[in-house]
């Protein structure tokens, strides 16, 4: 079950090497991302675009707020 | 979206899954770096003064007022224990009785903007409105700071100079 996380957690969860995916649009993640992040938006995500991720690893997705 | 879209990761075989569902606006909201086309660009994030004072319902006028002199960044935000801004009193309202508090002489919900906001936009929006002070918060109503909007202009004049 995906878990939530805040910032606290998250930049922990980054030094320990976990994978972030920005989920906006591609505009948006041009415009600005989150250091390190890779661009899936949320109506691309299938088998062939996370096989860039590595799954023995955690993932955390986010996007602009709480939408 | 971001809940959604670690859903999907799971249903795709991903185990360790998690959503950072603040997202990329509270990660900005607290200064911290970004990467892309827009990074670098000063907004009215980088304009806002982050240590101004503040005061709650309840503190009377003359406790907001030695405050306020103390630090003349311009109103005063009411905020509660989650720092979620409430009101504003405004640097006229300190002249009222000393007894009176926060509460009775402040504006309620005042308009508040985003850190990521275009400083042309607000740079507009304040003087077509007459508003001396951008309150500036997140999308929960947590306040990050004050841009007065001489600040906002004279760094959007900058930005927009040859």
């Amino acid at each position: 079950m995906p878990t939530p996380i805040d910032r606290s957690r998250l930049r922990e969860m980054l030094q320990a090497s976990a994978q972030l995916v920005e989920v906006l649009p591609r505009r948006e993640y041009d415009e600005e991302h989150l250091p390190g992040a890779i661009s899936i938006p949320l109506r691309e995500l299938n088998r062939t675009t996370t096989s860039q991720l590595d799954k023995s690893r955690p993932v955390i997705t986010y996007c602009y707020d709480y939408q | 979206m971001s809940s959604r879209a670690a859903w999907r990761l799971e249903s795709l075989g991903f185990t360790s899954v998690f959503f950072y569902h603040p997202g990329k606006l509270d990660w900005v909201s607290a200064g911290l770096p970004v990467e892309g086309t827009a990074a670098g660009i000063p907004n009215l994030g980088t304009v806002a003064r982050r240590d101004v004072a503040t005061c709650r319902l309840s503190d009377e006028i003359s406790a907001i007022k030695a405050r306020m002199m103390s630090d003349p960044t311009g109103p005063c935000p009411v905020v509660n224990d989650q720092r979620i801004v409430l009101g504003l009193v405004r640097s006229d309202a300190i002249k009222a009785d000393g007894t009176r508090t926060a509460e009775e002489v402040m504006i309620s919900g005042p308009v508040t903007f985003r850190p990521n906001a275009a400083l042309e936009e607000i740079d507009r929006y304040l003087t077509d409105h007459k508003i001396g002070h951008a309150v500036v918060t997140t999308s929960e109503g947590e306040l990050i700071g004050l841009a007065s909007a001489d600040d906002v202009h004279r760094r959007h004049a900058e930005l927009a100079a040859p």
